[in-house]
């Protein structure tokens, strides 16, 4: 049955698929990631602020965007961040993004909302008594945060904020419908090109299995870890 | 009616069951006592299969729990268990509850289940809950409840694990009540419990064990009268501190 | 900004000639429904058979239930719909293969499988953590009636697992209407491939992913509505968690 498959393919195209698609992959995960977090946790102090008008224009964007498919939301910023690019530097004609960025400011923004509702459950786990712990001791908002409750929140949903990264990681797939190259769009060009769609698919198939699957195992491995510590 | 056998039992290395054997015959009431961990609960459930046990045998009206041939579902149906956590079925009115194995397990007919139901409410005294759900009810109601349920397979025994162990102590007495009419009755019944005014009412023998061990199987006056053991001196007095 | 607005645009015929952009669009909402209605029957289905049997007492069954969750789980859905749509009529023999290239609707089958088959595993999940959640003893007074083990999985865990799952479980149906835009991919003309396809021939980009987002949000709100109203209509009076015994007073 798979007699005539050529699994050399696979070999002669590694160095395409890591070097410049996993390459992708993986930059745009870490970054995403981390520009996630940040603009997530913002969302989420938003979303529990007193501010008026804060917390249901934060709640607004995050309700908005988890009800968009992924799909949907990367042809949004697709089309619009050239025009948001025009709009911040006055310039005549929508900006020319390139993909990579296109991309980038997608995902943030996209996992922000993600990030957004895990960072919300992680500060309201943390008991009141340490917020009036930190005022009695005379801080204010954003020491008391910055120092004490934000670090413990971050410390109970590393889990979680890990397994949401690993989700990530397999999303930016997604990318193949802006024809962008990260991992899988590089096995799909190979695949077309020499026509080896099967060991193609296979292959990237195979290459996300293993790294999600590590990943998810050292996530619960540190668990496992954390757990004891407490 | 009940045999217990040179039961031995592991959870890993560690024996949580050693060499323990006693019997119960019909119509008679054995109370199992012990500090916590001394394997009282885990015995019980040995009796109707609920937990394996490694070695020794224990027979029930002439059935070998142990052996792997026993259909098992069709001994635990005559024999009958109340929880210490009740156990009742939260999303099953009362009288659901005490009908679904009836109807399931013993095959009658709906109609015949749910007047078998009935009788056995109001023998504990809880009819007028019949359509209510377990949520609705106190501690103690759901216990008599769940006493009803069991009763409701018509089983040769009954097993108490601790029956009164989660009760606020104001509804420890009706639940006790309704085992002493039980027991009067002629119910043959093993209960792990520490309520020693209970034993001394009806039960015809104590049973005390400690660490995995039966240290102490007497009858109840001597048992209390003059206990053989240290140990079962020790916890004699602490628990009639009370 | 250079962009010229026209809300009319909906209202338009298409190049098709017989259908206005606002009809195609709701055709491309009605393919998103079939297929996240289908693919969820199958989801349900698979879904809670495997997270029954990782529950169970037999070993080698929690195994398979654990290795079936994990091979879904860890492969990306796009990934997933390109072997089903690709690679699985090229393994196939010869036969079997070319019929499934040349169905009609081969996109929708494909997608309906691949998304039913990928989010069983979530489900699974789901009803495992929701068997897991409740006290011991529910399963031992079941079998202690004499229930066997598969009547105490019926009458007894799997109605309160259930209800116990019914938030997380609403989600997973939010996710697969989410999801099935994926299968844009293999040639599904669901609603965001609709309004990509919209956006093309009219060049009024963003009315037409408005529009799509617009819908996708109706539909959230309903299904949300009609997941509370399930959650009502199916709450057991008086139980508030499966902590140790709550008691009315």
């Amino acid at each position: 049955m798979f007699a005539n498959f050529d699994w050399d393919v696979i070999i002669r195209s590694l160095p395409y698929l890591f070097l410049d698609g996993m390459r992708f992959t993986v930059m745009l995960t870490l970054m995403a990631t981390g520009g996630g977090i940040v603009i997530g946790t913002l969302l989420a102090l938003a979303r529990l602020s007193n501010i008026p008008g804060l917390s249901p224009a934060a709640g607004a964007y995050v309700n908005l965007i988890r009800s968009m498919p992924l799909v949907l939301v990367i042809f949004w910023f697709y089309f619009l961040v050239p025009y948001i690019g025009q709009w911040i530097t006055g310039a005549s004609r929508p900006i020319q993004v390139g993909a990579f960025l296109s991309a980038l400011v997608t995902f943030t923004l996209f996992e922000a909302a993600y990030f957004c509702e895990i960072m919300r459950a992680g500060i309201q786990s943390i008991p009141r008594g340490q917020a009036q712990a930190a005022q009695a001791l005379g801080m204010n908002y954003w020491t008391a945060m910055g120092e004490i409750i934000l670090p413990q929140a971050f410390r109970n949903m590393v889990p979680v904020l890990l397994t949401q990264t690993i989700i990530l990681f397999q999303d930016t797939s997604l990318v193949y419908v802006i024809s962008v190259t990260d991992f899988f769009g590089a096995a799909s060009k190979v695949a077309q090109r020499d026509g080896r769609l099967v060991e193609m698919y296979l292959f990237a198939a195979a290459v996300y299995f293993v790294i999600s699957l590590a990943a998810s195992y050292w996530v619960r491995h540190l668990q496992h870890r954390i757990a004891i510590i407490r | 009616m009940i045999t217990i056998s040179k039961v031995s039992k592991w959870y890993g290395t560690m024996q949580v069951l050693k060499n323990c054997s006693t019997e119960v015959a019909k119509g008679k009431v054995v109370v199992v006592c012990g500090p916590s961990g001394s394997g009282k609960s885990t015995l019980i459930k040995c009796v109707n299969g609920l937990e394996p046990f490694e070695e020794g045998t224990i027979t029930v009206d002439g059935i070998s729990v142990g052996d792997p041939n026993t259909n098992l579902p069709k001994l635990r149906a005559r024999i009958g268990m109340v929880f210490q956590h009740f156990e009742l079925f939260p999303h099953l009115s009362v009288m659901r509850n005490l009908s679904l194995a009836q109807v399931k397990v013993l095959g009658r007919d709906a109609n015949a289940a749910a007047e078998k139901a009935r009788k056995l409410l109001e023998r504990v005294g809880l009819i007028s809950h019949a359509e209510k759900f377990p949520g609705q009810l106190s501690g103690g109601q759901q216990q008599r409840v769940a006493i009803a349920r069991a009763l409701a397979m018509d089983p040769i025994a009954m097993l108490f694990d601790e029956p009164t162990s989660a009760l606020d102590p104001e509804m420890i007495n009706e639940v006790l009540d309704v085992m002493v009419a039980l027991a009067k009755d002629g119910m043959t019944m093993i209960v792990v419990t520490h309520e020693m005014g209970f034993a001394r009412k009806v039960a015809n023998r104590v049973v005390f064990m400690d660490k995995g061990e039966i240290v102490e199987d007497a009858p109840t006056a001597d048992f209390f009268g003059k206990p053989r053991s240290e140990r079962a001196q020790m916890f004699l007095s602490k628990i009639l501190q009370q | 900004m250079s962009y010229k607005w026209n809300w009319g645009i909906f209202f338009q015929l298409s190049p098709d000639g017989t259908h206005t952009y606002l009809q195609l669009l709701l055709f491309g909402a009605g393919w998103t429904l079939a297929t996240a209605l289908l693919a969820w029957a199958i989801a349900l289905s698979a879904g809670a058979f495997i997270g029954v049997i990782r529950t169970a007492p037999v070993p080698w069954l929690v195994r398979l239930g654990n290795a079936y969750v994990e091979l879904f789980r860890n492969i990306p859905l796009l990934v997933q719909m390109f072997l089903w749509y690709f690679v699985l009529p090229e393994v196939m023999p010869q036969v079997i293969g070319d019929w499934l290239k040349q169905s009609a609707n081969a996109s929708f089958y494909n997608a309906v499988i691949c998304l039913g088959l990928y989010t069983s595993a979530r489900v699974a999940e789901q009803v495992k953590a929701g068997i897991l959640s409740l006290r011991s003893g529910q399963r031992m007074a079941g079998l202690a009636m004499g229930l066997t083990l598969p009547q105490t999985y019926r009458y007894v865990l799997l109605p309160m697992a259930f209800r116990i799952i019914l938030p997380p479980l609403s989600s997973e149906f939010l996710n697969i209407i989410k999801n099935s835009s994926v299968a844009l991919t293999i040639g599904l003309i669901e609603l965001t491939a609709a309004a990509r396809s919209m956006s093309e021939f009219s060049f009024q980009v963003f009315e037409a992913f408005t529009g799509a987002t617009l819908i996708y949000i109706v539909v959230n709100v309903v299904v949300v509505a009609g997941m509370r109203w399930l959650e009502r209509r199916v709450a057991v009076p008086g139980f508030i968690s499966m902590g140790p015994p709550a008691a009315a007073h």
